[in-house]
């Protein structure tokens, strides 16, 4: 398997707390690759950690066989890797096609109207919604936009961190569903981290466990869903 | 009523330069929250670069006065926003992150800085320069003979800063830049994870500023004709006081601001009295912050959690 991203004993602290204690994962083109585990295990932070900020202090990231490890944020995120973040971070004050142009900052702007109409199929909502100010969306649409801004700057490696959370169950369906879509039709890579182990290991080619900052179990996406460890701590005691 | 309309030129006039100058401390407010104390003294320097231009094209005989005002206004810009982007770039960035009295007190010292620089290399006595734009027309004539006079540089004035503004709300509305600017302004994180790289942004945001402290610089040149060191510091705070009553952070709201400081400080000058105009112009500080800290145009700042 060639790695796209190999991520080798990566730590990362935030001030004296080590958040991720030595977190090997790597990601292979054309997968879909979920990393499941509670809150506060360091699932964000490892993806934060991708994109550079904060920027990890041991260990190594390496994209497409280039080291990223120390590079600036704003210079990885122009390589081809996108995040729609935690919390979505929406710019509230901007209408929706000013987020979906920011998502697009770095891309050639003769790609812009073809892209928009591109993502305006997959999410027909954002399309009816595109003067309305982010901060006014509903959370459905919030995440709708954050994937469809990620997708603006062509990315080959899409990072998506629970786009499921606070979104009621029939929407959650229709986000995993795209984010199949966008794997499948437009060969876009992507590294899922969820809380909702159910659908994102169902979803997934693979998937890895994460526990306190550290990978704990690994295996096929159906494999890590039958494991009765998993099963006992994700996906039966009142999780989903 | 002849000389309500006088005190209306000349406030428009004197708000126009207050408006420009207040732009900076705005943007810089909107995209990092700092007040950059060391703005008003960009200005002066502004207005000392415009008076060496005038001063140089003298000396090399150069007398056509378009010619003149052209070299004064490119040569005071890219040198002023020389200085603008230095003052970034030494006595901010490397604060950046720090808690937020830091820069601010940074911002203090780089004031004097700049002040001291400036009476040590020019002296400490006030410059004059002789009127370079002259006349004006006189548009109506009382009983008892006050005559209302608008001058052609009140005219350029007051033109310019209209241009200006309207090509600026053009830019930060609708450039890849100015959607940059805004964007860091909202989430200087996610502008980041886009793409976006900030500290270029925030330097080229302390460019603008400062390119259009330089232009009021070289209006305030013309207009009064003289300078001398110390000015920056009470035109500085009466431009933070305009963009505070604009509403801190609003675009349109510094330039209202700058304006109504401007008519206030006129009025309060022609009716009151002139040497307490100051008062005024703080004193409609104090009362914004007391009564409404949002100013007219500005947004409650919701902390974020």
């Amino acid at each position: 398997m060639t790695a796209m991203l190999r991520i080798s004993g990566v730590r990362t602290f935030y001030g004296h707390i080590e958040a991720l204690k030595g977190v090997d994962v790597e990601v292979a083109e054309g997968e879909i690759v979920t990393i499941i585990g509670a809150n506060g295990a360091g699932k964000s932070t490892l993806l934060m950690t991708i994109c550079g900020s904060p920027q990890a202090r041991d260990g190594s990231v390496v994209f497409e066989g280039q080291e990223i490890t120390r590079q600036p944020t704003f210079e990885i995120m122009r390589k081809g890797i996108a995040q729609a973040p935690e919390g979505r971070r929406i710019f509230p004050r901007m209408s929706v096609i000013e987020n979906l142009k920011m998502g697009a900052i770095t891309s050639d702007p003769k790609y812009f109207d073809e892209d928009v109409e591109k993502v305006f199929a997959i999410f027909p909502r954002l399309k009816e919604r595109q003067a309305q100010r982010g901060g006014t969306l509903s959370g459905g649409e919030q995440q709708m936009l954050a994937i469809a801004r990620a997708l603006m700057s062509r990315p080959r490696l899409l990072l998506l961190d629970e786009p499921s959370l606070g979104l009621a169950p029939l929407i959650v369906k229709q986000i995993f569903q795209v984010i199949r879509e966008i794997n499948e039709q437009q060969k876009v890579t992507v590294l899922l981290v969820e809380q909702n182990a159910n659908h994102a290991l169902k979803l997934a080619d693979r998937g890895y466990v994460m526990v306190n900052g550290r990978i704990t179990l690994s295996g096929g996406g159906a494999e890590l869903l039958a494991n009765p460890e998993v099963r006992a701590a994700y996906l039966e005691g009142g999780h989903h | 009523m002849e000389y309500f309309t006088q005190q209306l030129i000349n406030g428009l006039t004197l708000g126009s330069i207050y408006g420009l100058i207040a732009i900076g401390y705005t943007m810089v407010y909107g995209i990092i929250g700092m007040i950059n104390f060391a703005h008003g003294d960009v200005y002066m320097i502004g207005a000392f670069q415009a008076m060496i231009v005038f001063l140089i094209c003298g000396a090399l005989g150069l007398t056509w006065v378009p010619l003149q005002l052209a070299l004064m206004l490119i040569m005071a810009v890219i040198f002023t926003a020389a200085y603008g982007w230095s003052v970034e770039r030494l006595a901010y960035r490397p604060l950046r992150g720090s808690p937020r009295l830091a820069p601010l007190i940074s911002a203090i010292g780089m004031s004097i800085v700049l002040s001291n620089y400036v009476q040590l290399a020019q002296g400490p006595r006030p410059k004059p320069i002789p009127p370079v734009i002259r006349g004006g027309f006189q548009i109506m004539e009382s009983d008892a003979g006050f005559v209302v006079q608008l001058g052609y540089l009140q005219i350029v004035i007051i033109l310019l800063t209209v241009a200006l503004m309207a090509i600026f709300a053009y830019l930060i509305a609708k450039t890849p830049l100015g959607r940059a600017q805004r964007a860091c302004e909202q989430d200087m994180k996610m502008a980041s994870l886009l793409g976006v790289n900030v500290d270029r942004t925030i330097s080229l945001t302390f460019v603008m500023g400062a390119a259009l402290a330089a232009v009021a610089g070289m209006m305030v040149t013309l207009y009064w004709g003289v300078n001398e060191f110390a000015m920056g510091f009470v035109a500085g705070i009466k431009a933070f006081t305009a963009a505070v009553l604009g509403g801190i952070g609003s675009l349109p709201g510094a330039m209202l601001g700058g304006i109504l400081i401007g008519l206030i400080e006129a009025m309060w000058s022609a009716y009151f009295s002139t040497e307490y105009k100051d008062v005024a112009a703080f004193g409609i500080l104090v009362l914004v912050l007391i009564f409404r800290p949002t100013g007219l145009l500005g947004r409650p700042e919701v902390e974020k959690v």
